[in-house]
């Protein structure tokens, strides 16, 4: 198993009556993302906070990359961690690079070393550097949300707590953060602690889930693929959704599923078309831009949603059951027309792969449970 | 008109003592009540019992301030450091509560980003807290530089030389041309403190422009409640 960078060792918090976090053992894999879900009230925020003494815990312990974080200074602490947050919580009277450049200058760097290195992580983060001296105010949500990403890189910190950092953005705009999350971690391989309130954000995003219940009691912790498969309990399975079956399609990829080849009609000749059966439409560089109807001749209906060949079951299903034509249309990836897939297809294809996926855990069962009792152990 | 332009070296040099007997009180005041708001700003007895004494303060007639402090302070009653202190009394009373309402309008949110960046209680409170407060502070800073140069005037009852020496001449003289010229005089002098305090204000704080409705944090708070 991973080393552990931040360990919880039977922490609670009680305010006044009323417990927020109940003797919350858990250890966070160094250079993974660990995210902790749970619906509000949970303790996950909190639990959060705790890490970076924002929060001091009623009793028990956090260890931080080996030394007790109620043994260090609480500034020096925070700087040493980078912490996102939502609605950004940019600086509105510090333009974008001073606002990036914060915690190196209160490091004691000088302005001008500090702002080099905030210009660095405009890159980065993917902005224009003509942001650079704008106010926070002048910036889109989703732009302000970069540079508060970027303010957390700037002094290079090994752990980043994020605390529902994308959820004041609209569903495009999260979209995009999202994957650009993924990609910025791929690069640079911090301890990423991230909470959420959206089990689809903490599905795609984590490596490690913590849900989280009400009273602050710690309900599971398992790989994304496990909490929608085997919940640990009821309330898990209540908070993963009723869609967590078709959810889990997205855990398997399309390998071996099979694209039927079919004919296609030019968009040029659809006004003079009469297909005798729904017919995928391609433009000039081969793409699919909808549907021939056979019904309604030379008018283009608008296509499903589409699977691009490598994906998930998920997406592959989805685009079947979208499709005007009960076909889903599958594409490469520049994005040309390959063939399409049947709903039962996709079906009878994830049935296969549930069966092996089953046949291997009871393969590997022995190593596993001894893994999550080496994991139990590590709370004490 | 003839007299004021035969006058205007007395004029002017009044009005320079008159302007420095308003603007030492405002930055004495500025400098007391900031961290005395600060210290109490999180204490709800100590805040409510600050902004009573803060009220209090302000209802003793200054007329009777300028003949008390002399005898408090052991100065002689010509001394311009009773008007000063007068007006600094004053000038905290009516402060304090700008000087708590500009510290209260930064937003939560950000001062808890703030401590979550690693900020220090001190470097927070300078780099944070007062530079987003600036707009609200200048608001009251704009009510108290008017009202102290008007106060400044009631100090030439007892012989202090100011622009309100022309109200006192003109009286004795029965003289309208000087309490009209003096009453001008002022009201320039307030418009022009007032007009110093808007572009200072806008000079330190050129982000206010961009945060929507010039309240600071406005935006991201109501982003908060939004989501």
């Amino acid at each position: 198993m991973t080393e552990a960078m931040i360990e919880f060792r039977e922490v609670s918090k009680v305010y006044g009556g009323a417990t927020a976090v109940d003797r919350l053992s858990l250890t966070v894999p160094r250079g993974q993302i660990t995210v902790f879900v749970g619906p509000s009230g949970c303790g996950k925020t909190t639990s959060l906070r705790m890490v970076n003494r924002m929060v001091e815990p009623s009793s028990g312990t956090i260890i931080v990359d080996g030394q007790d974080v109620s043994t260090l200074p609480a500034a020096k602490l925070r700087r040493s961690m980078g912490y996102v947050m939502q609605a950004a919580g940019l600086m509105p009277h510090r333009t974008v690079v001073d606002n990036i450049a914060t915690v190196p200058r209160l490091n004691g760097v000088s302005r001008r070393s500090a702002r080099a290195r905030a210009r660095e992580l405009l890159d980065v983060v993917g902005l224009p550097q003509a942001l650079a001296s704008r106010y926070p105010a002048q910036l889109s949500g989703g732009q302000q949300q970069r540079v508060g990403v970027a303010r957390a890189l700037a002094a290079d910190p090994p752990v980043l707590l994020m605390d529902e950092p994308f959820s004041a953005v609209d569903p495009v705009v999260r979209h995009e953060l999202q994957q650009e999350l993924l990609r910025l971690q791929r690069e640079l391989g911090k301890t990423i602690v991230f909470v959420t309130h959206d089990i689809d954000e903490a599905v795609l995003l984590g490596e490690r889930i913590a849900v989280f219940g009400v009273g602050g009691r710690l309900a599971q912790v398992a790989g994304p693929e496990e909490i929608l498969r085997a919940p640990a309990d009821d309330f898990v399975a209540g908070f993963v959704g009723r869609d967590r079956g078709f959810r889990h399609l997205g855990f398997y990829d399309d390998s071996g599923l099979a694209v039927e080849g079919a004919e296609t009609l030019p968009k040029s000749a659809l006004p003079n078309a009469r297909p005798a059966e729904w017919t995928v439409v391609v433009d000039d560089g081969g793409r699919p831009a909808g549907w021939a109807s056979p019904k309604e001749p030379g008018t283009l209906v608008s296509g499903g949603s589409l699977h691009r060949a490598g994906a998930s079951l998920r997406t592959a299903l989805d685009a079947a059951l979208s499709s005007p034509s009960g076909r889903g249309v599958v594409i490469d990836d520049d994005g040309r027309f390959l063939g399409t897939v049947g709903a039962t297809a996709v079906i009878a294809q994830a049935d296969r792969r549930r069966a092996e996926a089953q046949r291997e855990r009871a393969g590997s069962q022995g190593t596993a449970r001894a893994g999550a009792e080496t994991m139990a152990g590590g709370g004490t | 008109m003839e007299w004021a332009i035969a006058n205007a070296g007395r004029i002017l040099s009044l009005a320079g003592q008159h302007l420095v007997l308003a603007i030492v009180p405002l930055v004495l005041g500025l400098i007391i009540s900031l961290p005395l708001a600060q210290l109490v700003r999180h204490n709800r007895a100590w805040r409510t019992g600050l902004l009573t004494l803060s009220s209090v303060l302000y209802t003793v007639p200054s007329l009777a301030l300028f003949i008390i402090l002399p005898v408090v302070l052991g100065t002689r009653i010509l001394d311009p450091v009773n008007v000063v202190v007068a007006l600094t009394v004053y000038a905290v009373a009516l402060l304090m509560r700008s000087a708590l309402d500009s510290l209260d309008s930064v937003d939560g949110g950000l001062s808890l980003a703030a401590q979550a960046l690693g900020h220090t209680a001190v470097t927070r409170y300078f780099q944070v807290d007062l530079p987003l407060s600036l707009p609200v502070l200048v608001a009251g800073l704009r009510a108290v530089s008017v009202s102290n140069i008007s106060l400044v005037s009631v100090a030439a009852l007892v012989g202090m030389p100011n622009l309100g020496i022309l109200f006192t001449e003109g009286l004795q003289r029965d003289f309208v041309t000087e309490i009209v010229v003096g009453l001008i005089a002022i009201l320039v002098l307030a418009l022009l403190m007032d007009l110093l305090l808007v572009v200072l204000g806008r000079f330190l704080s050129p982000w206010a422009r961009f945060a929507s409705g010039g309240v600071p944090g406005r935006g991201a708070s109501g982003r908060r409640a939004a989501a």
